[in-house]
């Protein structure tokens, strides 16, 4: 099925410069009875954003009005430990629709661009330099051209490319799906089935 | 012919197709599902119209968040039933053979795998959970995956993966008493740290690895995904057909002598060239415990937490975040340290062998007052085992309980928590903030450090047991 296409992703920020952020923080394991995709962005970060009693903690960047956007950037090592793809879903139904850290887990990345999330891998420099601009200009915007595999500061110019698998990055441009393309050589997987 | 890695000779084997500049579609010999990754994926082929494409190479349970207590009475918690309802529905609609909850063959999806003879060497094997690394103790090329992907191995039985990196990491020398498979992988985990191997497939061996038994060969795999493996696994031996050959049962079809004159596809070739290479004495290892709040910060038991100059500084600050939520000092020793909780169980360490080792400390000993302890097995093969050890006994007269099998307080979906701020020491194999109910300290370690903690009361050096 097709999804929504990946184009030109100009946003604000969200600034969360901590390392190893597993999935068990993104969205703990007592949310994740729900039979469908959607809703989890509700509880995102959720021992992160409200305490205890269920009252909001105003310290959290999520709960500071100021901070917004479309792109989360995060310190080293992000989404590691399960493989739950509600975390995807979470982040993804928050808004959020490309996250940006130096390291990502694998399980993590996989499922992010399976469902229209982009991870963006840049170097360590970099991301500290981003954390800092955005910590201190919550205005701060960033693109990501996804076509040229480019993240930039605007207006400053910073820029620096990453990597993406092309066949990944087809995927996303186009909206196209896994499936799909699976699917289309159904015959070819069913041959080699008889033939093992 | 070039020298190939176990791990290639498999995953060659198993490659449908390349993509151009792509991933491989790689043929999935065994799906496992359960009940939490798996709704959303049986919906999306309801959305699209299609079917399950070979509905017999899945296998379901319910694990994640079923009650370990009066299974046979309906779920309490109205969103777990709905999932177990949706999985058994899922899996009578597809044809797809299910070990629902009472089953005599229920339990944790990566105990039952094994123990019914449906993990082997030489298969590709994909379950929507990061644990399968597990079933690699077979030598087989086992991994965990989304809910997306769950979906397309479904639909087409074959999965999309561009092929990782490969590591070796060699544990020679022997180990020294009271130290076990569990000591093994932490060690090397609070080595490279929880990123050291994101990108690799690790194949474990050395002469430790060999002395192994499968459960600890399980536990081994289980936790690479700990240190950011996609998975890892060990080359099938004698200790492997052992195993196979002494199962109770087989799946149809199946015979465990069929690698007989084959050995050579399940080796690494000599000269294999892997893209990293560690190697560790296990003559060092000493039984080991975690002090923060991923599986890295793991320390041997008689150790200090580090001090902050031991810690590089762009790490300091998630340290003391770490050290902050667990109640730590950097510098502190954890020997002697009050626990409230101990919690034996998951597909990490609730095999047979695990209850074994807790109930040789336990025998003949009482809990300590102020300890809640969970015995959980893996299984209900497990549990069934344990009864006619009579470790069941041994348990009660101490003063502890055998629950019913099922994931539990491992990441604790069901009703078995831990309370906000309680210290427990925990076999399972994740330490998150928060993973074993909001607000709960967990301290990772052996079923033998579990068991000199239960009868202790506080963080115990289990050698102190072992005569
Ligand atoms: S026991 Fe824990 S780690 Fe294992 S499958 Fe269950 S929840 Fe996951």
């Amino acid at each position: 099925m097709p999804k929504e296409k990946f184009v030109l992703l100009e946003s604000t920020c969200v600034p969360l410069p901590f390392e190893n952020i597993d999935t068990d923080q993104i969205i703990p394991a007592r949310f994740l009875s729900a039979t469908s995709r959607e809703g989890f962005g509700e509880n995102l970060f959720r021992d992160w954003r409200y305490d205890k009693s269920g009252q909001i903690k105003a310290d959290f960047v999520l709960n500071n009005p100021a901070f917004g956007g479309k792109i989360l950037v995060t310190g080293k090592n992000f989404g590691s430990g399960s493989s739950r793809e509600h975390a995807v879903w979470a982040i993804y139904d928050y808004g959020f629709r490309a996250v940006v850290s130096s390291f990502f887990a694998d399980i993590f990345r996989n499922n992010a661009l399976n469902n229209g999330l982009l991870p963006v891998v840049v170097p360590e420099k970099f991301l500290e330099k981003l954390l800092r601009l955005i910590g201190s200009d919550p205005f701060q915007k960033v693109s990501i051209d996804l076509e040229n595999q480019v993240i930039s500061v605007i207006p400053d110019g910073d820029a620096v490319q990453f990597d993406i698998n092309p066949y990944k990055k087809e995927c996303l441009l186009k909206g196209l799906d896994d499936i799909d393309y699976l699917l289309s050589r159904k015959d070819l997987i069913i041959a080699f089935e008889s033939s093992k | 012919m070039e020298p190939k890695t176990l791990f290639d000779k498999i995953w060659d084997s198993h490659v449908v197709q390349s993509v151009e500049n792509g991933p491989d579609i790689l043929f999935i010999d065994r799906h496992f599902i359960h009940e939490v990754t798996s709704p959303q994926a049986f919906n999306g082929l309801r959305k699209r119209g299609i079917s399950v494409l070979m509905p017999e190479r899945t296998l379901a349970t319910a694990d994640h968040n079923i009650p370990t207590k009066d299974q046979d009475k309906p779920i309490k918690d109205e969103l777990s039933r709905n999932q177990v309802d949706r999985l058994t529905e899922n899996c009578r609609e597809n044809g797809i053979e299910y070990f629902g909850l009472n089953h005599s063959s229920n339990g944790i999806v990566h105990v039952i795998g094994p123990e019914l003879g449906y993990t082997r060497p030489g298969m590709t094997i994909v379950c929507g959970d990061s644990h399968t690394s597990t079933h690699g103790a077979f030598g087989a090329v086992a991994f965990g995956i989304g809910t997306s992907e769950v979906e397309m191995v479904l639909a087409t039985q074959c999965i999309l993966q561009p092929r990782p990196g490969k590591m070796r990491i060699t544990v020679n020398g022997s180990l020294g008493k009271g130290v076990s498979a569990k000591d093994v992988i932490m060690y090397i985990i609070s080595r490279i740290s929880t990123g050291g191997a994101t990108g690799y497939f690790v194949e474990y061996a050395g002469s430790v690895i060999r002395g192994l038994s499968m459960e600890g060969r399980m536990t081994v795999c289980n936790m690479s995904i700990e240190m950011g493996a996609r998975g890892g696994l060990i080359a099938p031996d004698d200790t492997t057909m052992k195993y196979l050959r002494d199962l109770p049962s087989f799946p149809e079809g199946f015979s465990p002598d069929f690698l007989h004159g084959q050995w050579n596809d399940f080796q690494s070739d000599p000269g294999a060239v892997f893209d990293r290479e560690l190697e560790f004495d296990g003559s060092l290892i000493r039984p080991m415990i975690t002090y923060g709040t991923n599986p890295g910060m793991g320390m041997a038991i008689d150790d200090s937490i580090p001090r902050i100059n031991d810690i590089k500084a762009e790490d300091t600050a998630s340290f003391l975040k770490s050290l902050d939520y667990m109640g730590f000092e950097p510098g502190m020793k954890l020997l002697g340290h009050p626990v409230d909780y101990v919690f034996v169980g998951s597909c990490t360490n609730g095999r047979i062998e695990d209850l074994r080792e807790f109930a040789r400390i336990v025998r003949g000993k009482k809990k300590a007052a102020g300890i809640n302890a969970l015995i959980v097995p893996g299984s209900k093969a497990v549990e069934r085992q344990a009864v006619s050890e009579g470790i069941d006994i041994i348990l009660r007269e101490a003063g502890f309980e055998l629950r019913q099998p099922g994931c539990s307080s491992c990441l604790a979906m069901n009703e078995d928590k831990i309370p906000a701020g309680k210290y427990a020491v925990s076999t399972t194999n994740r330490n998150f903030e928060g993973r074993q109910g909001p607000g709960a300290r967990t301290l990772l370690a052996s079923p033998l450090v579990a068991a000199a903690a239960a009868i202790t009361g506080q963080i115990t050096d289990p050698r102190e047991f072992i005569i």
